[in-house]
């Protein structure tokens, strides 16, 4: 689960780790009184688009500027668009909010994060002297410039280790000091909610010597979710896709794509392998669902439903390996679903073919239930034909 | 021959009293898996489909000399499923739970590295021996004995590629999905290792997915201790940068773990990486045919 910048900072505050004077802001009007109230004359400001998405400032949502009028125009021209970043797609993220800070001149950016690394199975302080840019760039071009600690969960990030990395950044003592406490706390951080990813980026090094995290990202692993309510209270759904939303409501995988054959699988192996499929038959897949292991009729139904309020689709393929999951299940799903939306007066399978590939668990009762409906679908038997099938009715 | 499960593995079903442990406990049985006793806390005393069920591993282990656990339970208490299994002293634990906190796994391995433990998964579909032992929740039928190893992280499009070898008449030793998770407890690279000191497996089938390092490092061994010709698959390639498609283990992390990196490094250690998930099995057939046309020769 992702969360914004503000709300990250707010967690900063509570484990130690310098952020600049800040207010969050969903109106000009409210942008300005923020900034009268945050005034200072050693201050400048910087207003930044509070979306689910980095490289901001490279989709223009990040200004630094120098008056409480300034910062209400800036509010202003940001509220209500939908910011387009590198790396949120051509449609965007909206900005519902955004954030004021006072902050100053920065002399030195720096990079902190804490992943965990699988291959060594221990959480990782990853910091570089080459902040505040494509980190990943610096990563493949200058690798000396990153260090790596990783730690262990019972005795974290030494204070010894922490220092230890500081010194390697910066020279001054004073400087060192306070880096070694912002590791440690991230460290601290990262375990203490299950993150997935911690990200400083840029840390800097003010012109008052003080060092202060200029950015903040958190993400949150979801399978962790149950023991942080807290933080569950933080998701922003509008920073999500509507249907992704939906899907889970219904505990279903969902991520939305540009083309036009949705795919029902269940496997987020096999639903990658058979967006996979598709394109190598010469098709575009409109989504990854996956209905995962457990799902019941019920669930097939909502993600048919899902998929069908998608206008770019133009034909279904429904591709189900049975293990945990049964076959007979699946088929009750797809009656279930195109028995609910003609009592609601469509007919979906007029103008949206419909191909069905069934093995696995129950596939002989699952194939008797859909031949006896009489529904107008075409049933294959092998994942290469289910693709064939798919690209050539279009 | 086979690894790490045979014809004699005495299994124990944690969560045998749940709906999937109770249901594939069934299918485990009709498949001539010796499944010897079930754990649910507070059940001892009670039988699930004439398998005794008691409070612990502990004694399960301990009355039924039982040396494999297969875990069902819920999320919330499969890490400490785990770390009971391990301690009651079965050497090979399957767990099948799906949504462990991957900092609960971290200090389960932690634990678990100091034990000669394999742990397979979780979030994975188990390991079978065709026609002697199956755990987990793979479909039985679908199997067939022979020469053929399957390792992959994906559960459903193992037995998509499983499916495609039986149809062609290709059997298999063994097959061991090794799950999806950021932390699982066996890797490409260990199982690797089983399958090229088995005499029995005379070929192996790779199925990864994008994110993380499993398959470069599994690349990495192949070149340098497998002998045995490898056909791969890596599912993803067109899947969307940043996109999270289900798995932890299946996100981008840009300019590392895409499907291009991957299968470019494969075939650079030699393996043959079947261009569509639909192929798998023509490939091998291929594979295994040359092989035994350069050996007669």
């Amino acid at each position: 689960m992702n969360i914004h910048e503000y709300q990250a900072k707010e967690i900063f505050e509570t484990y130690s780790i310098p952020t600049n004077r800040r207010r969050v802001a969903s109106s000009a009007e409210e942008a300005y009184k923020a900034a009268r109230e945050l005034q200072d004359d050693k201050h400048i400001y910087s207003v930044k688009a509070q979306v689910h998405a980095g490289a901001r400032g490279k989709g223009g949502g990040i200004k630094i500027i120098k008056t409480p009028e300034e910062v209400r125009d800036a509010a202003q021209a940001l509220l209500g668009t939908q910011l387009v970043t590198p790396q949120t797609g051509p449609e965007g993220k909206p900005v519902n909010e955004v954030l004021i800070e006072a902050t100053s001149d920065i002399r030195k950016e720096y990079y902190a994060s804490v992943v965990l690394d699988r291959a060594v199975v221990k959480p990782c302080l990853i910091v570089s002297e080459v902040g505040g840019m494509e980190i990943e760039e610096v990563a493949s071009n200058e690798p000396d410039k990153i260090l790596k600690a990783h730690f262990s969960l019972e005795t974290g990030l030494s204070s010894e280790k922490a220092r230890q990395y500081a010194d390697r950044l910066v020279r001054d003592p004073k400087l060192a000091e306070q880096f070694a406490k912002i590791f440690q706390a991230m460290a601290i951080l990262f375990v203490d909610l299950d993150c997935s990813l911690l990200e400083i980026n840029p840390l800097a090094v003010m012109e008052n010597d003080e060092v202060i995290a200029i950015d903040a990202k958190i993400n949150f692993d979801d399978n962790a979710l149950f023991l942080h309510p807290e933080i569950t209270k933080l998701r922003d759904t509008r920073q999500e896709d509507p249907r992704e939303i939906e899907a889970k409501a219904h505990d279903l995988s969902y991520v939305g794509l540009k083309g036009n054959i949705g795919c029902i699988v269940n496997g987020a192996g096999l639903a990658m392998a058979t967006m996979d499929i598709i394109k190598y038959a010469g098709g575009q897949p409109a989504n990854f669902l996956d209905v995962g292991g457990g799902a019941d009729a019920k669930k097939v139904a909502a993600a048919f439903k899902i998929i069908l309020t998608d206008p770019n689709v133009k034909a279904i393929l429904v591709n189900i390996f049975g293990g945990i999951m049964r076959c007979d299940i699946v088929a009750e799903g797809i009656l279930a679903a195109v028995g609910e939306l003609e009592k609601e007066g469509k007919s979906p399978l007029e103008d949206i073919p419909l191909i069905v590939r069934l093995e696995g668990t129950n596939v002989k009762e699952g194939k008797k239930i859909l031949e006896e409906s009489n529904l107008e679908l075409t049933a294959v038997s092998s994942f290469e034909e289910a693709a064939e099938k798919v690209t050539a009715v279009l | 021959m086979s690894i790490l499960v045979h014809k004699s593995t005495k299994v124990i079903v944690q969560g045998i009293t749940g709906s999937h442990g109770s249901f594939h406990a069934k299918q485990m049985l009709e498949y001539g898996t010796q499944i010897v006793a079930g754990v649910t806390p507070g059940k001892a005393g009670e039988s699930v489909h004439g398998v005794p069920v008691f409070d612990t591993c502990h004694e399960a282990v301990e009355k039924t000399g039982a040396t494999a656990s297969v875990i069902y339970v819920p999320a919330k208490y499969a890490g400490f499923a785990i770390q009971e299994a391990a301690d009651a002293g079965v050497s090979l634990i399957v767990c099948i739970t799906e949504g462990i906190p991957a900092l609960e796994m971290v200090r389960v391995k932690q634990l678990l590295s100091q034990k000669k433990i394999v742990l397979i998964g979780p979030n994975c579909p188990g390991i079978i021996t065709p026609e002697e032992c199956k755990i987990g929740i793979m479909p039985g039928y679908i199997h067939k004995k022979g020469p053929i190893g399957v390792v992959s992280r994906s559960g459903t499009l193992t037995y998509e590629a499983v499916w495609q070898l039986t149809s062609r008449g290709i059997g298999q030793s063994t097959c061991i999905g090794i799950g999806g998770d950021t932390i699982v407890g066996t890797s490409f690279v260990e199982v690797l290792a089983l399958f090229e000191a088995d005499p029995e497996t005379k070929g192996i089938v790779l199925i990864g997915e994008i994110g993380g390092s499993a398959e470069e490092e599994a690349a990495e061994y192949i070149e340098k201790r497998v002998s045995k010709p490898v056909v791969a698959f890596i599912a993803g390639l067109s899947a969307p940068p940043g996109k999270r498609m289900g798995h932890a283990g299946a996100i981008i992390s840009q300019g590392s773990g895409s499907a291009e990196d991957k299968i470019e490094r494969l075939k650079k250690a030699g393996v043959t990486v079947a261009p569509s998930p639909a192929l798998l099995g023509e490939t091998m057939e291929r594979v295994l045919g040359s092989k035994a046309a350069k050996q007669t020769k």
